[in-house]
């Protein structure tokens, strides 16, 4: 790992100027250090934000939930009226990584976490676009199981992995951020940026910038809404395609809310509106459900290895939005 | 270059001063400087939890943690769960009584990394240790060994308290 030296700013002031002055945000440290020691990361300065005062809580009402950049993935999973309000959140972050690592990565950090792409995270592979503008990408003909279908450009494949995002973006959330000029809110939607040509701006963040938070819109939606992740092995494994669902019935029984995005398929987490669409104002026939699937994977572009996520996709939503119709809330 | 710089680490209960670089780790700061190599080094990349610890009280990974991060925070160790009069924990006693190891290399991340899974409330079905195990990997497969050996402590640990 390179050497770097380490500051702890006791306020915002003064991380925004150590920031500005060429410094890396740390969090928990769980992916900054983790892409210093492979060479990918190369921090001259860490800026340790984990002791500012004031980014650790978590107020939820009857219509917001707030959520502090420094509250734990651990912390923020066990909350109970967070649990209540969108159980969702709740379930992606226990699904994510492990124990160790949920206490110790913060929520800004898992935000700001970078794809799992072999072809990235192997500093002694030349052609990476995300990693070193204009080199090309390896990921194109290389070994793509886990490679985005949804989202890409031809100059780069790398998937979105996390997990957290992905309700994020189900639920319509905002992020705070704070910096020298001001306080600013962007919606999630704003937040997370397609590669297009230019996969190394991967968040819609000027330099220094801090996230100091979040607000979720606590929708009747929200309330039985659910995380469900399918993966290579049982637990503590990256997403081979999840699904983010929240559905709410009208009293005639149509479908009156939908809201669904995916993860571990895309570039970015991935809001599925053309399956929103066609069940919204729809009863929830099997045969509607079953027809909406399909449409989520129409924009696809699959690579050699990870065709078979055409079909998991549709499946993993098919199959949970049957569930739900069958245990209404 | 960044020099050396003083920090205090509070181990097992004890204030440790040393001289590191900044971007040494915790795991690095204790194996290398504190001679405290109990915490094991597995993979260096937050996958295998063999350098599980506990700061704070909470069971976290060394290896992605800077010694800089943990200080004024309280860090346990392996070589700090055994009582004064050298008392094994209850997880090492029912690690011991399970034969829950083959080689032993993951062995002191999976006993602090059980000890905070009982202390949670994660230990009550074989399904949920094995859930809230999961950051803990064994290269020779123990893992049938390793979730009896919780279960024994979770138990035991149970029978102390209602004592
Ligand atoms: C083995 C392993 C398995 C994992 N599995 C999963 C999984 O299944 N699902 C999943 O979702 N995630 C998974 N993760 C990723 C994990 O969730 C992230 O590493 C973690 O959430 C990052 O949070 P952190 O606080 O540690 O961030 P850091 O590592 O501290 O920071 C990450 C990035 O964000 C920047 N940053 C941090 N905080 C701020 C802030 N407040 N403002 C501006 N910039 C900031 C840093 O500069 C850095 O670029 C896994 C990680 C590991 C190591
Ligand atoms: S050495 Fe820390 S998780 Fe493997
Ligand atoms: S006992 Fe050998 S790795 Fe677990």
């Amino acid at each position: 790992m390179m050497d770097f030296s380490y500051a702890r700013p006791a306020d915002l002031a003064a991380a925004g100027a150590a920031l500005a002055a060429g410094g890396m945000a740390l969090g928990g440290g769980t992916g900054l250090l983790d892409l210093a020691k492979l060479g990918v990361a190369r921090p001259v300065a860490v800026v340790d934000l984990t002791r500012l005062p004031g980014l650790d809580a978590i107020q939820v009402s009857e219509t917001e939930a707030r959520i502090g950049a420094l509250v734990k993935m651990s912390r923020l999973a066990a909350h109970p009226a967070m649990r209540a309000a969108l159980p969702a959140v709740g379930q992606a972050l226990l699904a994510s990584a492990s124990p160790q690592i949920r206490n110790m990565a913060t929520i800004g950090g898992n935000l700001l976490q970078r794809t799992r792409c072999a072809y990235f995270r192997d500093a002694a592979v030349g052609s990476c676009n995300r990693r070193n503008p204009g080199s090309g990408c390896a990921a194109v003909g290389g070994v793509t199981r886990g490679h985005a279908l949804l989202g890409v450009s031809p100059h780069c494949i790398a998937t979105h992995p996390g997990d957290l995002a992905v309700a994020l973006v189900a639920f319509d959330a905002v992020v705070e951020t704070w910096s020298p000029n001001g306080q600013r809110l962007l919606s999630v939607h704003d937040f997370f940026l397609l590669p297009g040509a230019t996969p190394g701006q991967e968040f819609a963040l000027a330099p220094g910038e801090i996230v100091t938070g979040l607000r979720i819109p606590l929708a009747p939606v929200a309330r039985q809404a659910r995380y469900v992740k399918l993966r290579d092995r049982a637990s503590y494994e990256f997403a081979a395609a999840s699904l983010a669902a929240g559905m709410s019935l009208g009293v005639d029984g149509r479908i009156a809310d939908l809201r669904l995005a995916l993860g571990g398929v895309a570039t970015i987490p991935w809001r599925a509106r053309s399956v929103e669409a066609a069940l919204i104002g729809e009863h929830p026939t099997p045969a509607a459900i079953a027809a909406a699937a399909a449409l989520a994977m129409r924009e696809a572009e699959p690579q050699p290895d990870n065709r078979h996520k055409l079909a998991l996709v549709p499946a993993l939503i098919e199959r949970t939005l049957t569930d739900m119709v069958g245990e209404p809330a | 270059m960044s020099t050396p710089r003083p920090l205090t680490l509070i181990v097992n209960g004890e204030p440790r001063a040393l001289q590191v670089e900044p971007r040494t780790t915790l795991l690095d700061a204790l194996r290398e400087r504190l001679d405290l190599t109990g915490t094991k080094k597995g993979c260096d990349h937050g996958q295998c939890g063999a350098c599980t610890l506990h700061v704070d009280g909470e069971r976290v990974l060394a290896c992605l943690t800077l010694a800089q991060q943990a200080e004024g925070r309280r860090i346990t160790t392996i070589e700090g769960l055994a009582g004064p009069d050298g008392t094994l924990h209850a997880v090492q006693k029912a690690f011991l009584a399970e034969d829950a190891f083959q080689c032993g290399y993951c062995t002191p991340g999976q006993i602090m990394s059980a000890v905070a899974c009982i202390r949670e409330g994660h230990a009550g079905s074989a399904a949920e240790i094995r859930e809230f195990m999961a950051g803990n990997l064994c290269r020779c497969g123990a893992y049938p060994h390793i979730v009896a050996a919780v279960q024994r402590a979770a138990r035991a640990l149970e029978q102390e308290t209602l004592a």
